[in-house]
């Protein structure tokens, strides 16, 4: 009889890359069919521009750098499926092929690919196209507009490298009561409105793409935490420190500060928490590490909304918490079973 | 004689900052101004003409008094020589452009501490007669403007829709505000960086084969 002998681990769940990063898009179409239903047509032409864009650039990263083909294992669907989301629905198309090329060569190509990358690459490529075209990502447009599925809002169809066209006249012939053009958190910063909870939950206040339904994005997070295809301590540490901080100021100061429902419930914070800060490659693995690195989200989120220039602050802290997070991992080592303590 | 003592031809010595040497793509030297006053290819150009002014006289005055220079004060030197040309040139722009002298700032008068000419000095004409270092420092400047233009222009086009002021594209030209602020010129830098690398291996592989 022939015994084999191998170090461990000797029994192996089936997962691997593909398998995860495919059910990761499984929970990203639910939120992708219902930004589909909010804003129609140029909804579906953005999703799918971006995803394309993300595709091919990784094609061409390949094919460049001599590596093998990494287009079956995913990851760049999600990229490209998680940027489109962040992404306003009235973006013109071409700009959000530029965000997708951005996303994958900035953010994952030039560090070695899938796992080599520091950063979330569908944050990188947000966050590039937030720096170049700073008008075009802070215009926003009305959800169920009536002409929704028969035409596209017109600055989606932009011609590549024009100013995005005017969609005012698509505003108000979409009749859409009481719609400013502006996210709730904006609303809150420059008018001290407080948007109703309910208009936050089923996705009618203005926003990006997938960011509308709290309720929705928690139960596709809740589907990968329920199947172990992500930490759960992660989301839970980047919400519960956002919502303790959002408490803490609102006990100080119900005046100056918002509510701490709408800290929570609006702009990018459950998409952010749920399936950007939750990224493998990018958040650390030691226990102590993640509790920290997603408290730190979950601070920094609250502290760029009420005390920076930008309205959201979500981006910025999973890209400061990434760059964060080797060095949580360095020095947050857990004992090693049956090592003497120094 | 064999061909590694072999002496460079004053041509050899010309093109090496252009292409071999290139103080932008190849050396990676110089890159404050080269990262700073690269918004646009027009400032590119007069940055890059102002350095090449500075280098070539500073270096044919170098190369000229190298057998006076003690070596134990030569870098100090060698700064008072630059730091000559440097106020001669801050004050030429002055008065040919005063635009170009506001847009450049600060950098005019930090060609003193610009380490290609430092580093050509040092490297080149304290070691070689005149014509020789002149040529050099022409080539290294000529090589430096190229490597600024190179990533001026596409910051402009990019950044305003522009070439040297003149539209491109048309007044509906969505400018990429990311590319005239700092972190354009990072991208773009190693962009240029990339594909310099790209072309060295891929000529490698053909002379491998």
């Amino acid at each position: 009889m022939s015994i084999e002998l191998r170090t461990a681990p000797h029994l192996h769940v089936g997962r691997d890359v593909p398998t995860i990063m495919r059910h990761v898009v499984y929970a990203l179409l639910p939120i992708c069919a219902f930004s589909i239903w909010q804003y129609g047509l140029s909804a579906i032409a953005l999703i799918v521009t971006v995803t394309l864009s993300c595709l091919a650039a990784e094609r061409i990263a390949n094919r460049l750098s001599g590596t093998v083909n990494t287009l079956s294992d995913w990851s760049a669907t999600i990229t490209g499926l998680l940027l489109a989301l962040t992404l306003p629905p009235a973006f013109p198309l071409w700009m959000g092929a530029v965000a997708g090329f951005s996303a994958v060569w900035l953010g994952k190509s030039l560090f070695g690919g899938l796992g080599h990358n520091p950063f979330n690459p569908a944050l990188v490529g947000r966050a590039f196209v937030q720096a170049a075209f700073p008008t075009a990502i802070t215009t926003w447009a009305p959800a169920f507009a009536a002409q929704r599925f028969t035409e596209f809002i017109p600055s989606t169809l932009t011609l590549p490298f024009m100013v995005p066209n005017d969609i005012s006249a698509w505003v108000a012939a979409a009749t859409v009561d009481g719609f400013t053009g502006a996210t709730p958190l904006a609303r809150w910063k420059f008018e001290h409105f407080v948007y109703p909870v309910e208009d936050m939950i089923t996705g009618a206040a203005g926003a990006s793409s997938g960011e509308t339904s709290a309720l929705l994005l928690l139960l596709c997070g809740l589907y990968l935490i329920v199947r172990k295809f992500m930490d759960w301590r992660i989301p839970v540490a980047v919400i519960g420190s956002a919502m303790v901080m959002a408490w803490a100021f609102q006990l100080y100061d119900a005046e100056a500060f918002p509510p701490m429902h709408l800290a929570l419930l609006s702009g990018g914070l459950m998409l952010g928490a749920l399936f950007m800060a939750t990224d493998m490659a990018t958040s650390p693995v030691t226990p102590k590490a993640i509790w920290i690195y997603g408290a730190l989200i979950g601070v920094l989120t609250i502290i760029i909304r009420y005390f920076g220039g930008l309205t959201e602050g979500v981006m910025y802290a999973i890209l400061i918490g990434n760059a964060a997070a080797p060095l949580l991992d360095k020095y947050l080592q857990p004992k090693v079973f049956g090592a003497k303590p120094k | 004689m064999t061909t590694n003592t072999k002496q460079p031809t004053n041509m050899e010595q010309f093109l090496e900052g252009i292409w071999k040497q290139n103080p932008v793509f190849v050396m990676v030297l110089g890159m404050c101004p080269t990262l700073a006053v690269t918004v646009s290819a027009f400032n590119a150009l007069g940055m890059g003409v102002a350095t090449t002014f500075v280098l070539v006289f500073s270096c044919a005055l170098i190369s000229l008094l190298r057998k006076q220079i003690p070596k134990e004060v030569r870098i100090a030197t060698y700064i008072v020589i630059i730091a000559t040309f440097v106020t001669l040139v801050d004050y030429i722009i002055q008065a040919v452009s005063l635009a170009l002298y506001d847009a450049l700032g600060a950098f005019i008068q930090l060609i003193v501490v610009n380490c290609i000419i430092l580093g050509r000095a040092e490297a080149h004409a304290a070691k070689n007669p005149p014509l020789s270092a002149s040529l050099n420092a022409l080539g290294m400047g000529i090589g430096f403007t190229i490597g600024l233009l190179a990533l001026g222009s596409v910051r402009e086009i990019l950044g305003a829709g522009k070439l040297f002021d003149i539209s491109l594209f048309g007044a509906n030209f969505q400018p990429w505000v990311v590319m005239v602020l700092p972190p354009g010129g990072f991208f773009v830098l190693g962009g240029w960086l990339l594909f310099f690398a790209w072309l060295a291996k891929r000529k490698e592989a053909r002379h491998g084969k």
